[in-house]
């Protein structure tokens, strides 16, 4: 039994989320992810931006930080290098971390600072009423998009490999216990690490888009998923359309905060020498 | 002998800064390069971001962890750190913003000097909220300038902006710099109760709520949105008032311990000068140089910009009949100026805007004008 309970800020419910909303579901992950990992509450600090995503840490009883939109991970890095022993965490969603907080996510990335970010994927923006997204699909519906989406989507883990990130995975709100541990490999991963969850948006993403309620939605992300390992035994075209999950890239690089320690010590004895 | 923005990294180091985040810009680079050298010798940390916005983020949330924390830019940066800036007012977290003074608006003019963002410095940010701007003159005045940046911030949770120009950043000149032991700066109140009693924008007597810093078991939520004294996002309009007239009466309660001003030959003064920067220098070049000519021109010469410095201007109105207000913008502070009077003396609007400075000769000219 995994004791959510000592995690929340029970008092700041009812949450502020839509029925059928995915958010709730990648929370729990959270929880039991720090949990497994034995984390003490007072070492984790969540970070987010703004969103519904980022809604997340007024709810869990550790350090936590609601910033400006797009912004967390630049907080989060202020953070981290002042307390490198801190276990710092992002939450952010896909207008808040690949528009707005597209910049901040790519250089975290390239200087591989240990930071953990979720990234909740519902390929609108939920918060303000359902305007397009980078994630949007093309020929997808926003209310900014009432002709269909004319642009191409991100994909947020090629992203943020390219970038250079030490640890990228994909999962999904329907994968909920692959999630957790996906979050708990994550956490541990010494460097930038970024798990992608795709959640779904029945009040906006789901409607506008006829994808009919959450439990629909679920379904769909059940159905439409390949783990890494099955896609290895199929072609490009039967993995068309289709989302991996798992773990996509998992290596070894040099940290910022260990690195910087080093620049520390570099520096304090070229003064004395 | 020493440059402007050297002196403003030693100040700050002097002040115990321990984490810089900046972004290269002229002509504030200076101070960025100067603290990658410098921070890490001290086991501080100095970090080039991305952008100017991640910078003024990541200068927020190192303060959160605990440090002292700043980052330096001129105009263009300045425009983009607004909103971290207006955020760092809202969640009361001290932070030093310097900015150079290039001449704007846009790009305008990377290598020459202006006092164009005062009133941004004041009103840049959306929304009402408490900013303390400081000014500087000279190199010497840079190094304590910024030292008291810190106290400032660190005391009042507030953001504080120190106002430097390209001149007084650039210039090389003989400073005295104190000893360490003569340096005071004051420290963020911590606080004293035990983490379950702790609610971090608790409206105390002071209005300055202690800070605990993350991870030292206070494990408290911070947003930028409307919130309650426990710090959660509320849209009670009672506690939405109470935390927007608290923090900005931070700064208008403690104003006379904030404000600051040089006075030179006010005493006997009948025409006043009120210069601030490195306007000031032409200023007391020009005072000194009509006083030859037998005019009494007296000087006040701000240290503190925001809050501004209203009962000293109206002090100097009582006694003069003039107050020439020179600046290298369109006039923003001589309409404060005008305000702080209120109606007891004229005042002149001295402007320039072409990247020149202002020159004690067209002070003076400006002196002789209003005294003939």
């Amino acid at each position: 039994m995994i004791p959510y309970e000592d995690y929340l800020r029970i008092e700041k419910f009812p949450h502020i989320w839509c029925t059928g909303c995915g958010c709730g579901i990648v929370l729990k992950a959270i929880i039991r992810a720090i949990h497994r990992l034995g984390l003490h509450k007072d070492d984790v600090v969540m970070v987010s931006g703004i969103g519904c995503s980022s809604r997340t840490p007024g709810y869990v009883d550790f350090n936590t930080l609601h910033t400006t939109h797009g912004r967390a991970i630049a907080f989060a890095t202020g953070v981290k290098l002042v307390k490198p022993g801190l276990n710092v965490m992002v939450i952010t969603g896909d207008g808040d971390g690949t528009a707005i907080g597209g910049n901040h996510l790519i250089h975290a990335a390239r200087r591989n600072i240990d930071l953990t970010v979720v990234l909740y994927n519902n390929h609108i923006y939920g918060m303000t009423g359902g305007q397009s997204s980078p994630t949007t699909p093309s020929g997808g519906y926003g209310t900014t998009t009432p002709y269909g989406n004319i642009e191409q989507p991100f994909d947020i883990c090629a992203l943020a490999d390219a970038s250079g990130a030490s640890f990228v995975a994909r999962s999904t709100a329907y994968h909920a216990v692959q999630l957790g541990r996906l979050i708990e490999q994550a956490i541990q991963k010494r460097g930038f690490s970024l798990v992608e969850v795709l959640t779904p948006c029945p009040t906006y993403f789901g409607r506008k888009n006829r994808l009919g309620l959450s439990i629909d939605m679920l379904k769909w992300q059940k159905e439409n998923s390949v783990s890494v390992k099955s896609a290895q035994k199929m072609g490009p075209e039967e993995l068309q359309g289709k989302v991996l999950v798992g773990v996509l890239v998992d290596r070894e690089k040099p940290e910022y905060t260990e690195e910087y320690a080093k620049l520390i010590e570099r520096a304090k004895s070229k003064e004395e020498a | 002998m020493m440059q402007g923005n050297e002196a403003c990294v030693e100040g700050a180091i002097a002040a115990g800064v321990g984490f810089f985040a900046g972004y290269p810009i002229t002509p504030s680079s200076e101070i960025a390069e100067l603290m990658a050298e410098k921070l890490p010798q001290r086991g501080g940390v100095f970090i080039q971001m991305e952008d100017e916005i991640g910078a003024m983020g990541a200068v927020i949330g190192a303060s959160l962890a605990g440090a002292k924390a700043m980052t330096a830019t001129s105009g263009p940066g300045f425009s983009l750190k607004q909103e971290n800036l207006g955020y760092a007012s809202m969640t009361e977290v001290p932070c030093v913003i310097v900015n150079v003074q290039r001449g704007g608006p846009s790009t305008g003019l990377p290598t020459l000097p202006s006092q164009g963002d005062v009133m941004q410095a004041r009103w840049g940010a959306h929304g009402d909220h408490p900013v303390i701007a400081l000014v500087a003159s000279s190199v010497e005045d840079t190094f304590n300038q910024t030292v008291r940046s810190f106290s400032l911030a660190e005391q009042y949770r507030v953001p504080v902006v120190l106002l430097l120009d390209e001149i007084v950043g650039h210039v090389n000149e003989k400073a005295r710099i104190p000893s360490a032991d003569e340096i005071e700066v004051a420290e963020r109140k911590k606080p004293t109760v035990p983490p379950d009693q702790y609610h971090p924008y608790e409206p105390t007597e002071s209005d300055i709520p202690p800070m605990a810093n993350f991870g030292e078991g206070f494990r408290f939520h911070v947003t930028g949105l409307s919130h309650d004294r426990t710090g959660f996002p509320t849209n009670d309009p009672k506690e939405i008032d109470q935390l927007i007239r608290r923090i900005n009466r931070k700064v208008d309660r403690y104003r006379d311990d904030i404000i600051e001003c040089r006075e030179y030959g006010l005493d006997d003064a009948r025409l006043g000068v009120f210069a601030y920067g490195s306007t000031a220098r032409s200023a007391r070049r020009a005072a000194y140089l009509a006083r030859q000519e037998g005019i009494k021109v007296g000087l006040l010469e701000p240290l503190v910009l925001w809050p501004f410095p209203e009962a000293e201007v109206f002090a100097l109105a009582q006694k003069v009949s003039h107050i020439i207000v020179p600046e290298m913008n369109l006039g923003q502070i001589a309409h404060e100026v005008r305000c702080s009077c209120r109606g007891k003396a004229e005042v002149q609007s001295l402007t320039r805007v072409d990247g020149e400075l202002i020159r004690p000769a067209q002070i003076l000219e400006e002196i002789r004008e209003i005294s003939r």
